[in-house]
């Protein structure tokens, strides 16, 4: 083999797959800004608005959403109740009952997704099954999702469930009525239709916050100062009030950052660096290093 | 130039060793015809609070850094032009082209709908570090199979491959350095975006620039380990100086990983959430002492390096470290309920790593993998 000439060669191509290589570089940096599909954060979507003061946990709500999203029940022992512990892969919200140690104070509270303003699980998703839609709901796209389960992994408040028990597990959880085309045609989510008390609230994001505001300044003694999900995590579109700490009621206290800004840095920035930046070192010292190959 | 490997033929023998790993084998088969006809959580014990469980700690996250010396070697050798090296080339290529196999197979496995495992190729979400790690990994995956295929064609015979191949080899290896930066990177990244579950401890923004550099120094480590290995399995020659000048190698970039380690360790706070956990602070400071601190001192030794028995056990604490570091960031420091593998989770992981052996062996034995080529 004529060594030299395929050291020649080599430059050639290794030229070309540089210029290769910068090319997708910017391919992906500039379609990364154009990509807004799954990613593009709502301002002002529609949102409800839970105040546990007003709810007597008749799970009225539960149930609606069962029907209107066709979930099977989960019966306890008896087979008489539809029992639910904890949200799964048929439950998509329930009301759980948050009781202190001495039994003095308790509060019901709805679980259910909290369609965050930029969801970390939006950015999870390597496929963009989960999205925002133009409502502001986070939704979920079955046809789209392979199972990896890292949305799982990276919701903070533990929302995503799976199907464990079938063979062809999907992704479950609330959607804010999207999938049911309530939400499209304007209803309020089956839940909030369904409250006899009027603990549910359904509106734009910025009509209940003012809301929400408004009841804890009419009733100071009554509420906690907080509205959750005002700033939680960048905002959510699920807005709570209570009467007892957010803590107790199982609800993690995290920060303003929206969860997705934290792998900026890595991904928008570093990657595309990395991508330019390795091509043109391991270039430049393969031409560098070139003259003085071992004698093997 | 076909290069047989007759003389490791010779010694064929149906060994206990041999007999365990087609054991090991057939377990992880039953175990994947289990987990695909009656599905995750019939066969895993995973659940809603722990979504990810040992095949992604072990076989996708650990796997994949102890993989890195096929990149590290072909930028040493094809690139820097450290021809020396070049007996190691071939067999750290083979070992990292198995690894990565078993990366793809365990997400294959581990996906809830395996048979849409090519959906990255159609449906992209690039804000996704996921996603990312998704396409290089089966890049990087095709582009070791090209860098391997070299060895196969001169095996067979056939030169024109052979040379269409070689005629490609350093844009390959080149690909192979960007796309292992990038997801060597983005396995930490993943753990960033889902920092508020991993433990004060090893929690912090810098995990894509750590689980880069303890990747290098890991897969640097495992050739040293392997080139062990081989020789007392194929009765080899041991090159010690090549591995000694390699250990210097890991010593540096592992020094760098320790630097950095320690000052994000201290800027994140991780000095205060010290003790507070016992379980996890006893395995932070194994991983630090026992799989940095101790291997690193070692390293920096001449003398160490120059001893056949002492590097080969640096070497494996530097391995044994980085693997426990992936499973203390995804596992064990991972908020979530606790969790056993069952018997189907073990038997695919052990099975495909008993199959990646006999492979190995396999390679080892009809093609030219410690034969010099050209």
């Amino acid at each position: 083999m004529g060594k030299k000439i395929n050291r020649r060669e080599f430059l050639k191509i290794a030229g070309a797959s540089v210029g290769g290589l910068l090319l997708t570089a910017g391919a992906v940096t500039a379609s990364g800004k154009e990509e807004v599909r799954p990613f593009k954060p709502v301002t002002d979507g529609y949102a409800m608005l839970y105040d546990a003061t007003l709810c007597v946990g008749c799970r009225a709500c539960q149930n609606a959403c069962r029907r209107a999203n066709n979930k099977p029940a989960e019966l306890d022992p008896t087979g008489l109740y539809d029992a639910p512990n904890d949200l799964s892969g048929d439950t998509w919200t329930l009301i759980k009952l948050y009781k202190s140690e001495d039994g003095q104070t308790w509060s019901f509270v709805k679980r259910q997704c909290m369609h965050c303003i930029e969801p970390a699980c939006v950015a999870a998703c390597p496929l963009g099954a989960l999205h925002i839609t133009p409502t502001g709901a986070v939704a979920y796209d079955k046809n789209i999702c392979f199972g990896c389960r890292y949305c799982m992994v990276s919701c903070p408040f533990g929302v995503p469930r799976y199907e464990w028990d079938t063979t062809t597990p999907y992704i479950q959880k609330c959607d804010f009525c999207t999938s049911n085309g309530r939400l499209d045609r304007g209803e309020p989510p089956a839940c909030v239709e369904a409250c006899p008390t009027g603990a549910l609230v359904f509106g734009t994001r910025s009509e209940l916050l003012a809301e929400a505001h408004q009841r804890i300044e009419a009733h100071p003694d009554r509420y906690v100062d907080h509205v959750y999900g005002e700033h939680e995590a960048g905002g959510t579109h699920a807005l709570y009030l209570s009467g007892v700490p957010f803590e107790d009621l199982g609800f993690p206290q995290l920060d303003e950052k929206p969860l997705p800004e934290s792998i900026k840095i890595p991904l928008d920035y570093a990657v595309p660096s990395i991508i330019v930046g390795m091509t043109t070192f391991s270039v430049a010292a393969y031409l560098v290093t070139r003259g003085e190959e071992d004698k093997s | 130039m076909t290069v047989s490997a007759k003389t490791i033929s010779a010694q064929r023998t149906l060994s206990w060793g041999r007999m365990l790993l087609w054991g090991l084998a057939l377990w992880g088969l039953v175990a994947a015809i289990y987990r695909l006809t009656n599905g995750l959580g019939a066969s895993t014990n995973l659940s809603d609070g722990r979504p990810w469980g040992l095949w992604i700690s072990i076989d996708v996250l650990a796997g994949i850094a102890l993989a890195a010396g096929g990149f590290t070697i072909g930028a040493i050798v094809k690139i820097f032009h450290m021809k020396r090296f070049y007996p190691l080339l071939r067999p750290t290529i083979l070992t990292a082209f198995l690894g990565y196999v078993i990366g793809a197979a365990s997400i294959f496995f581990d996906l809830g709908l395996p048979w849409r495992i090519w959906h990255p190729l159609v449906y992209h979400n690039l804000h996704s570090p996921l996603f990312e790690v998704a396409v290089c990994v089966m890049t990087y995956t095709t582009v070791l199979a090209l860098e391997l295929s070299e060895v196969v064609f001169e095996g067979l015979g056939w030169r024109t491959l052979r040379r269409l191949v070689g005629a490609i080899m350093i844009p390959l290896v080149i690909l192979g350095i960007v796309l292992s930066t990038m997801h060597q990177s983005s396995l930490g990244t993943l753990f960033v975006l889902s920092g508020w579950r991993v433990s004060p401890l090893w929690r912090t923004g810098f995990l894509p620039l750590l689980f880069f550099l303890s990747a290098v120094a890991a897969g640097l480590s495992m050739i040293i380990v392997e080139a062990n290995l081989a020789a007392r399995a194929y009765h080899k020659k041991l090159d010690q100086p090549l591995l000694a000048e390699l250990g210097k190698y890991a010593a540096w970039v592992l020094l760098v990983y320790a630097i950095i380690k320690a000052a994000t360790f201290v800027m994140s706070g991780g000095l205060a959430a010290l003790g507070e956990n016992l379980w996890l602070t006893l395995l932070f400071l194994v991983e630090v002492i026992v799989g940095v601190l101790i291997p690193l001192v070692m390293l920096f030794s001449a003398r160490v390096r120059e001893d056949r028995h002492l590097l080969f056990r640096a070497a494996f604490l530097v391995a044994f470290g980085v693997l426990l570091n992936r499973f203390n960031v995804s596992l064990f420091g991972l908020k979530g309920v606790a969790y056993v593998p069952t018997w189907a989770e073990w038997g695919i992981t052990l099975g495909m790593m008993a199959g990646a052996i006999l492979f190995f062996d396999f390679m080892v034995r009809h093609f030219p993998i410690f034969e010099k080529g050209h």
